[in-house]
């Protein structure tokens, strides 16, 4: 419902997105009673990123560049996965200024499994759980001062992730 | 879909540590049922923490995201009773929130 019939007729996303905090507040969306904050918008997600097959095109589809190796990348993985389907992954940086990281599965079907964005006030660091089709490298990228530093570490997997 | 997230964030000193679990398929969409139908791909696509107004972590899931995702990450300037968003979007535009209390 349009409390400023001057205003465009705006999605409600976007309405949410632009976030006035008092006009939300007399917009009468039910579903929200929290003004300032917006919810997650799959616009963010970078679809073509998801669907190439080498480390160099994902990294090239996210952030238009290549990484270099750096050892200011810690990836934790073990050794060996023995349940291919949830592997815990963490990675972590001392570089400054960090404001995203990337995990890549290189023998996954589509090498990117996840990516996260940083924004200043938030540690670069994350830990998630990841599905690994078979034995492969994992790739944690790290974006710090609008440059690309990896780290590599084989994970052997015993039984594939991808219900096999 | 409603009440998939769970979150746990605490404060020390001035970081807080945030680890949430979000119920969620996450089907790949390579992986067949007993009939060999495929199960389509059914993965969350955007995770969104909010904090004082300003997004505090995102992260952009792709389908290798494992079941039931959990994550965990830190950021500074939170403290105790604090409200901290949670919101979830997946490739379907099923979506889910939650508002937790920073402890």
């Amino acid at each position: 419902m349009n409390e400023f019939p001057d205003a465009p007729m705006v999605a409600r996303r976007t309405i949410l997105k632009g976030a006035v905090a008092g006009s939300l507040a007399g917009l009468g969306l039910g579903a929200f009673p929290w003004p300032a904050f917006a919810d997650a918008d799959a616009k963010e997600w970078p679809a073509d990123a998801f669907k190439v097959k080498s480390e160099a095109d994902a990294l090239k589809a996210l952030y238009g560049k290549s990484a270099e190796a750096s050892d200011k990348v810690s990836l934790d993985a073990p050794e060996i996965a023995e349940n291919g389907a949830v592997v815990p992954i963490a990675v972590a940086s001392t570089l400054p200024g960090v404001t995203g990281i990337a995990i890549l599965v290189l023998e996954n079907p589509n090498v990117l499994a996840a990516a996260y964005k940083i924004p200043a006030g938030t540690e670069a660091s994350v830990s998630n759980r990841l599905k690994m089709a078979k034995t492969s490298k994992v790739v944690a990228v790290v974006e710090s001062g609008g440059k690309l530093y990896s780290a590599t570490k084989e994970v052997k997997v015993t039984v594939g992730g991808c219900g096999g | 879909m409603a009440g998939t997230i769970r979150v746990r964030a605490t404060t020390s000193g001035d970081t807080t540590e945030v680890q949430s679990l979000i119920r969620h398929p996450m089907d790949s969409g390579f992986v067949k049922d007993s009939k060999g139908q495929t199960i389509p791909a059914h993965h969350i696509e955007v995770v969104q923490f909010e904090h004082g107004g300003k997004t505090v972590f995102t992260a952009l899931w792709g389908p290798a995201v494992s079941k039931d995702p959990y994550l965990k990450f830190s950021f500074k300037g939170g403290k105790a009773g604090d409200d901290l968003k949670v919101s979830w979007v997946d490739n379907k535009g099923t979506s889910d929130s939650l508002m937790a209390k920073i402890q």
